[in-house]
């Protein structure tokens, strides 16, 4: 079982999506389970074939219990397990545990069924699923008839999310302690770009426009080509970046807590696919449909809080990410160009930066690049 | 096509979108975005929704036009 988080302590398979014998590639989903965060599926990081599935649906997995033995290709006898196979870099942050809550003796929930019902009010001991693990759908289903009246959806917006919190609590507070983080911001006229995208625009459907959120990662990604130095790890006393840039785009949910999903391979997208990927990924993010290698593989954390009309956002680095870009609210500002005083849609972009890894100079080098690039918005198509 | 029918329409779609928003929420003069902690995502999809469902576009000039429920139901009744 791969640790998919930082509080993550175990799981619940759900189900295998494949069978012995089965020939299995890369990054094929082979198995769905239930975490604090929702159903995240679990993705096989090398080809092989599944010699032996070693654990039964509905059984609760310790994080670094193997589920499955797969046998990597052209090999015929050594035995893999597949939690051994990813190099998780949050793994580290696994090791600070957190305090479990106590649990309803001899029923058999999944973590995310748990948390669900705590936050609907739902009794578990009132749900009998014939000795079968009860899943959230069976908690949402119980709770259904009683959401309706405008009392429970009030319980409902103030309900804690447990699990997040403390996942949350836990890989901040290692952040805090550990890295020595410095902030750096820049003002950028968002003018040209927003001009450039509203012609864009113009001529599209609804559903083919492009968002300035969008266009913002996508500078992102690009300046981030350029200074690599901010993508990737802090991890044993040493600096390792990443050729892939995999954003982890910070959303927040409305019932509280956040989750930072990966953007995978964003350095191969245009912006009209980052575009489309980002939208799914907001949808899947909400709808509890995200892959293991998306819980897991940030590279940096964008940060957008420009909707909630916030200026400037200085970030805490995930660990053991190097970065946190921070976006802010896009405003009417004066704005001086040459002699003369005007007004320009304005933004401030921020950067938190691990100091052990680099200095201001590559930040302001970051942040240099990124108002370059959204001066020249032709550039970001 | 009457202004009750657009109007649950628009309900319908904001739920759908945005599951955790309950329907008492919706308020019909308070900006729909802002109110609901909606974000560029979300509103983007609730115009394709609409879109779909009513074949009218809403151009970026005029979202300021359709910021509430009532004036977005206003909006689409002059265009279906």
């Amino acid at each position: 079982m791969p640790s998919l988080g930082a509080d993550m302590e175990s799981a619940v398979l759900m189900e295998w999506l494949v069978k012995e014998g089965d020939s299995v590639s890369k990054g094929q989903v082979i198995a769905e389970v239930e975490t604090s965060k929702g159903v995240i599926e679990i993705e096989v990081f090398d080809e092989g074939v599944i010699e032996k599935l070693l654990v039964e649906p509905e059984t609760e997995c310790a994080v670094g219990m193997p589920l499955a033995i797969i046998r990597a290709k052209g090999e015929e006898e050594a035995k893999k397990d597949i939690s051994k196979e990813e190099p998780t870099p949050t793994k580290a942050v696994a090791e600070v545990k957190k305090e479990e809550t106590p649990r309803e003796e001899r029923l058999k929930v999944s973590p995310a069924a748990r948390k669900r019902a705590q936050e609907l009010g739902v009794d578990l001991t009132t749900l009998t699923t014939r000795d079968a693990a009860i899943r959230l759908r069976e908690v949402e289903a119980a709770a259904t008839p009683t959401m309706e009246t405008p009392k429970k959806t009030k319980e409902l917006k103030t309900g804690k999310k447990d699990g997040m919190r403390q996942a949350i609590a836990t890989a901040m507070s290692r952040s805090n302690a550990e890295i020595p983080h410095y902030y750096l911001s820049s003002a950028i006229n968002m003018t040209p770009a927003l001009t450039y995208l509203e012609e864009l625009n113009e001529t599209r459907s609804v559903k083919e426009r492009i968002l300035p959120v969008a266009m913002l990662v996508r500078a992102v990604v690009l300046a981030l080509e350029e200074v690599p130095e901010l993508n990737g790890f802090w991890l044993d006393n040493e600096h390792v970046m990443s050729q892939e840039i995999h954003p982890g785009i910070a959303i927040a949910l409305r019932q509280g807590g956040l989750i930072t999903p990966a953007l995978l391979n964003a350095q191969e997208m245009n912006l009209d696919s980052l575009m489309l990927s980002m939208s799914d990924l907001i949808s899947r993010t909400r709808a509890n449909k995200l892959r293991s290698s998306e819980m897991t593989k940030q590279t940096i954390t964008i940060t957008n809080l420009g909707d909630l009309g916030v200026d400037s956002v200085f970030g805490v680095i995930y660990p053991p990410q190097l970065a946190v870009v921070g976006l802010g609210t896009i405003r009417d500002e004066p704005w001086a160009e040459g002699d003369a005083l005007c007004v320009r849609k304005v933004m401030r972009a921020t950067l938190a930066g691990d100091h052990r890894a680099t200095d201001g100079r590559v930040g302001a080098k970051f942040l240099e690049r990124l108002n370059k690039l959204l001066q020249n918005p032709k550039e970001l198509l | 096509m009457t202004i009750d029918k657009i109007k649950k329409a628009i309900i319908k779609n904001i739920l759908e979108i945005a599951p955790e928003v309950g329907e008492d929420e919706i308020e019909p003069n308070e900006n729909i975005q802002r109110s609901l902690e909606l974000d560029s995502f979300d509103f983007l999809k609730i115009l394709t929704a609409m879109n779909e469902e009513f074949r009218v576009e809403v151009p970026e000039k005029d979202y300021s036009q359709v910021d509430t429920l009532e004036k977005m139901a206003e909006y689409f009744l002059r265009r279906a």
